[in-house]
């Protein structure tokens, strides 16, 4: 650790592996309820478990993201952070919130949490990835902005490389739509417009300026290769980004009542939509061939090659399966949606904000990497939880393709064709019980013993 | 990746593409909103239409279900539930829930008044007349 204010990262990667965690775990109740309907009913209905499955992602990936953001800045800028103590400060501030709003979820009826919240006031909740009360989405806002403001002191204190500017403008367009979270009009074709802003343009825009920043700067720490090489590669794949992915939130134009010429646009920009990806994988394989040295830490390499290969497959190569507007027409709302959203998560940011961990968690724990034998075990865990999640993904495609066409092309009713498609659910369910494994073999690479590689420097 | 294409021409690239594109989706933004009127069947957004819409957010309906395709789905669309079951249908499923059938998936029991459950009705009419590419393919949502 070069600088000492980059431990305050620490407490935030360990937030988020917990509340990774518990996402799993709602992730398997909600998946044997698709196969056993009334588990835990009424305790836990399954919209409740969804909210905390969706919600506990989205939440640790943003400790992921601020813990990531905590940890490079100081050594990209080549100074301390501008305030340790805010960033403790407002890891508790979002760590309780984020808890509290979880608790409220699973023991508070959802109207009545509402109520109870300042619903009336401004009418925010119930919609999709949105749920949160207004006290929560108003606690991030400010969680945000002294995050923001505490790593852009730091940045122009000092040194200014493509790396932290590139991530500074991802946090300030995450910060900045989720704004449109408040925006809730009563039309629900604008409602729907506008939530895209937030949704659309978070993952599949300014999330991945993260995605990059993140991957570009341990390819520079594991690989060796020069900077100006790396930066130049990251301003292209965000080029890429952008320029397909801010007309490509026309893919979810196509059938909420918008203008025809989405059907077009969205179409056109979004199969383009891969390119970056494709680009991320050739880059990490490319950085990594032309190592010029051989960092002891093999797990952190071995999971941002793998971030560009999933992040491909899944952002890349299941959103374009279903993103035509032909296509689209039968697959939209249906479980080839649900297997390309799992993927592209797990592929992109979880991926990535694991590599990051990899990397700077040794680091933090005052050695340049772990013991062999806990990186095997780490290796492991990302083999497990990769090829659980391939085999999610299929088979969710395969109840996906069977819905499309018995119940798009068919004609046959909803909960006729879910049964018929319960074989690949309990599949799904034992490739998730698969990731899990994966993920306690992880956790327990971070206790594992032995001879480790000394900090370097 | 040659020499030629430097670090600084890249960034270039990649800021005027952003502007240029972010800049032609506003465009675009405006262009929807100046034509939604004819698709977006504003004119039957009563009062009664806006309350079903907060007790379709406050239930967290699309926690389960599809709206317009966009939602959970592990219960039925619902954006064409009006077109498929009507009214009547509806209020009563909504009353009967949950069902209590062993191993079935199950709806909570939400308790709405009469007044409410019209108000949701009224919601889902309204959506069901949104002019939005014939989606779904069929009745089935």
């Amino acid at each position: 650790m070069q600088y000492k204010s980059q431990k305050v990262a620490k407490p935030y990667f360990v937030a988020a592996l917990a509340l990774f965690t518990g996402q799993i775990l709602f992730g398997l109740i909600m998946g044997l309820q698709y196969v056993i309907g009334d588990f835990l009913f009424p305790a836990i209905p399954f919209n409740v478990a969804r909210m905390v499955h969706t919600n506990l992602l989205i939440v640790w990936l943003l400790f992921g993201f601020m813990g990531a953001a905590y940890y490079m800045v100081p050594e990209e800028s080549e100074t301390e952070l501008y305030s340790p103590k805010l960033a403790i400060v407002m890891f508790w501030i979002f760590l309780v919130a984020g808890a509290l709003t979880i608790l409220g979820y699973l023991f508070v009826p959802y109207a009545t949490l509402a109520q109870l919240t300042g619903n009336d006031i401004l009418a925010t909740m119930g919609r999709e990835f949105l749920e949160q009360p207004l006290i929560t989405k108003l606690g991030i806002v400010v969680v945000a902005l002294a995050f923001i403001f505490n790593i852009g002191m730091t940045v122009l204190r000092g040194r200014k490389t493509a790396i932290s500017t590139v991530l500074l403008l991802g946090l300030v367009g995450l910060a900045v739509f989720f704004l449109f979270s408040f925006y809730n009009p009563h039309n629900l074709v604008q409602d729907k417009y506008y939530w895209w802003w937030v949704v659309h343009l978070w993952v599949e825009g300014v999330w991945e300026l993260i995605l990059g920043a993140l991957l570009a700067f341990v390819l520079v720490k594991v690989t060796g290769v020069d900077r100006e090489v790396i930066e130049k590669w990251l301003y292209v794949i965000i080029t890429l980004t952008l320029v397909t992915g801010i007309i490509g939130t026309g893919h979810h134009y196509f059938w909420i009542g918008t203008p025809e010429y989405w059907l077009w646009l969205g179409s056109i920009f979004s199969a383009l939509e891969p390119l970056p990806f494709f680009a991320m994988t050739v880059f990490a394989f490319t950085m990594v061939n032309r190592r010029r040295r051989e960092h002891p830490n093999r797990a952190a390499t071995l999971w941002a090659l793998g971030t560009g290969v999933m992040a491909f497959m899944g952002a890349g190569v299941w959103g374009f399966l279903h993103t035509l507007a032909p296509v689209n027409y039968y697959t939209h709302g249906t479980q080839i949606t649900a297997s390309h959203g799992h993927l592209a998560f797990y592929g992109a940011y979880v991926m990535v904000v694991l590599t990051l961990i990899s990397y700077a968690m040794p680091i933090l724990r005052g050695r340049e990497a772990n013991s062999a034998k806990a990186q095997k075990l780490e290796m492991w865990g990302f083999w497990l939880m990769t090829i659980a999640m391939v085999l999610i993904t299929l088979f969710l495609t395969a109840a996906g393709i069977l819905q499309v066409w018995l119940q798009r092309m068919g004609g046959q009713p909803f909960m006729v064709v879910q049964e018929q498609a319960s074989a690949f659910y309990w599949m799904r369910e034992y490739a998730g019980v698969m990731f899990l494994a994966g993920l306690l073999v992880y956790l327990s690479s971070f206790f594992a013993k032995g001879e480790t590689v000394a900090a370097a420097r | 990746m040659s020499g030629v294409f430097t670090k600084s021409m890249a960034r270039n690239i990649f800021y005027g593409g952003t502007v240029f594109f972010f800049l032609f989706f506003l465009a675009l933004t405006f262009d929807t909103e100046r034509t939604s009127p004819q698709r977006d069947n504003r004119e039957n957004l009563t009062e009664q239409v806006m309350a079903g819409k907060r007790l379709w957010e406050t239930r967290n309906c699309v926690g389960c279900h599809t709206i317009l395709g966009e939602g959970a789905y592990y219960a039925p669309e619902l954006g064409n539930v009006y077109k498929r079951r009507g009214g009547d249908f509806i209020k009563a499923w909504i009353k009967s829930q949950p069902t209590g059938a062993l191993g079935r998936r199950q709806m909570p029991q939400f308790n709405l008044t009469d007044d409410e459950l019209d108000e949701l009705v009224a919601f889902l009419k309204y959506t069901s007349e949104i002019k939005n590419g014939n989606w779904p393919p069929n009745d089935e949502g």
